[in-house]
């Protein structure tokens, strides 16, 4: 059944149900009169915006603790939070509690590379990526209910870590 | 060998409005952002090292095997114009033609490749596509990358991938883009939906030039922001999987509705922009854009016969700034510009 909105006419395309005293409510509104109530579908903040809100985040909670430097470039990390631009790759290193929290946010909870290795690397790292990467997917497709591919990716994995 | 200067007188691949779901999608782009190893970032080199970075990866790009005719530009030695130019093309981006350190490009010469030296990293590296051919462009950046792997090391850690001087493109280094034109879910005003849609998945949407611009035109870009956690395949897959053909969906959906209910209304817009690029004495880029946007439609759904996508396409980037200066001898004041650039649409669109 299509409703149209509570408030206007237009079709609506927020459907909520809440539960209040025991009541249970159910609100249609188009999106318009959704953002005027302050409901809104949640949408992901702009990777930028979400920098800046850690930076200042961590701004508050760093301010008491001493400031950490990099050995190699000197980059210290309130630097960093100033320009968003690291010194070195011995940055990741070294900023990595505070960095890992950030790409958190910036990249949807991953703080793991399960990327392409480059050629140079060793075999090892390029194996642990590839089991990585083939856990990942599993994770998904068990989710997913997928069970077939599943069964294919344990047994990959299994082929893997044996070998 | 080509040269600079031999640009203007070729149309780009991705501009040859050809290409899988070209009605929607006009071009293809991947890049990889790559650093050399045991080497700070940029903004921790000294110019020497800078310079030492130009060098080293002009002569690896260069030594050859890595495709086929590219030529070099030394973009710290180029004019404002010339940058300009390159940007209009796509070849370089807008911060690379404006920051003020040693740098350059290495371009092929169809402009389907162009390597970036010290733009925020060491190597940016982009391959662009006409229409939909997001899987062709990634397996060609891909082999140019490993090609290049084989004679220097990036720098690359196990837990965070390929480092990067800003943490958001550490990983994979890759980032997606598909242009879109999209005039029917603009002119029925679902667009907002759709493009709320694209933010929901986490994408990012700029205008035309990419970073910072607004879309013109009905033009839009829409990228991949999340390059940690994900393998290249995965990115690439929820472009061609999902995104684009919704998009695509929605686009052809919108022209076919409009068409269907408002057909007046659109052809009335249509005929309304080509009237105007026959017949202004004075027109800006901006307006220009949008009325060849309005005109790319009045092709795709024939009502417009006798111009095709190239030729409009051709257009688009004849119109632009720097390839107006160009084409038109460098003296040009500003002032004059829109009305050499009315001057010369007039002159393209006359016999329609």
């Amino acid at each position: 059944m299509k409703h149209k909105c509570d408030k206007c006419d237009k079709p609506a395309t927020v459907h909520l149900t809440e539960i209040l005293g025991g009541k249970k409510i159910e609100k249609h509104l188009c999106e318009e009169c959704a953002a005027e109530e302050g409901i809104t579908i949640k949408a992901n903040v702009p990777i930028s915006q979400l920098l800046e809100d850690f930076v200042l985040q961590a701004a508050e909670e760093t301010e008491t603790e001493p400031e950490i430097t990099c050995d190699v470039c000197g980059m210290n990390f309130s630097e960093f939070r100033e320009h968003g631009q690291l010194g070195c790759p011995n940055d990741y290193e070294v900023f990595s509690p505070m960095l890992e929290k950030m790409l958190a946010q910036a990249h949807g909870g991953a703080n793991q590379h399960v990327g392409k290795v480059p050629i140079h690397a060793d075999q090892t790292q390029k194996k642990q990526n590839a089991i990585l990467r083939l856990r990942a997917e599993l994770k998904e497709m068990i989710t997913a209910e997928q069970y077939e591919r599943a069964a294919v990716l344990r047994d990959q994995i299994k082929e893997m870590e044996a070998g | 060998m080509m040269k600079l200067a031999d640009l203007t007188r070729q149309t780009s691949e991705w501009m040859r409005g050809a290409g899988p779901m070209h009605d929607v999608v006009i071009s293809s782009r991947v890049r990889l952002a790559r650093n050399l190893a045991g080497m700070p970032f940029l903004s921790r080199c000294s110019d020497e090292q800078k310079t030492g970075i130009v060098e080293r990866l002009r002569t690896e790009i260069l030594a050859g095997g890595l495709a086929k005719d590219l030529f070099y530009v030394d973009v710290a030695a180029a004019s404002e114009l010339d940058c300009q130019l390159l940007v209009e093309r796509h070849l370089i981006s807008r911060q690379h033609a404006e920051s003020d350190h040693p740098r350059g490009v290495a371009i092929s010469g169809d402009e389907t490749i162009a390597l970036m030296i010290n733009e925020e990293d060491h190597l940016r590296m982009q391959v662009l596509r006409s229409g939909m051919q997001l899987h062709e462009a990634f397996d060609e950046i891909n082999r140019i990358d490993d090609a290049l792997g084989e004679r220097v090391d990036f720098s690359y850690s196990d837990k965070f991938g390929f480092l990067t001087a800003c943490p958001t493109n550490v990983g994979t280094g890759l980032r997606v883009s598909v242009m879109m034109h999209l005039p029917a879910l603009k002119l029925s005003g679902e667009i907002e939906k759709a493009l709320r849609g694209a933010r929901d998945m986490r994408l990012a949407i700029r205008g035309l030039y990419g970073e910072g611009t607004d879309a013109i035109g009905d033009i839009f870009q829409i990228s991949n922001q999340i390059t940690l956690g994900l393998s290249e395949e995965r990115i690439v897959e929820e472009f061609t999987g999902v995104v684009v053909p919704e998009f695509l969906r929605y686009e052809r959906a919108a022209r076919e509705a409009l068409l269907k209910h408002n057909p007046t209304e659109v052809d009335d817009r249509i005929f309304r922009s080509l009237a105007l690029l026959q017949s202004a004495r004075k027109i800006t880029a901006e307006e220009t854009m949008y009325r060849l946007s309005m005109v790319r439609l009045g092709i795709y759904i024939e009502r417009i016969k006798g111009l095709d996508l190239k030729a409009t396409n051709e257009l688009f980037l004849l119109a632009a700034p720097a390839h107006l200066q160009k084409v038109h001898g460098d003296e040009v004041a500003e002032d004059k510009l829109d009305e050499v650039r009315a001057e010369f649409l007039r002159q393209r669109l006359a016999d329609l």
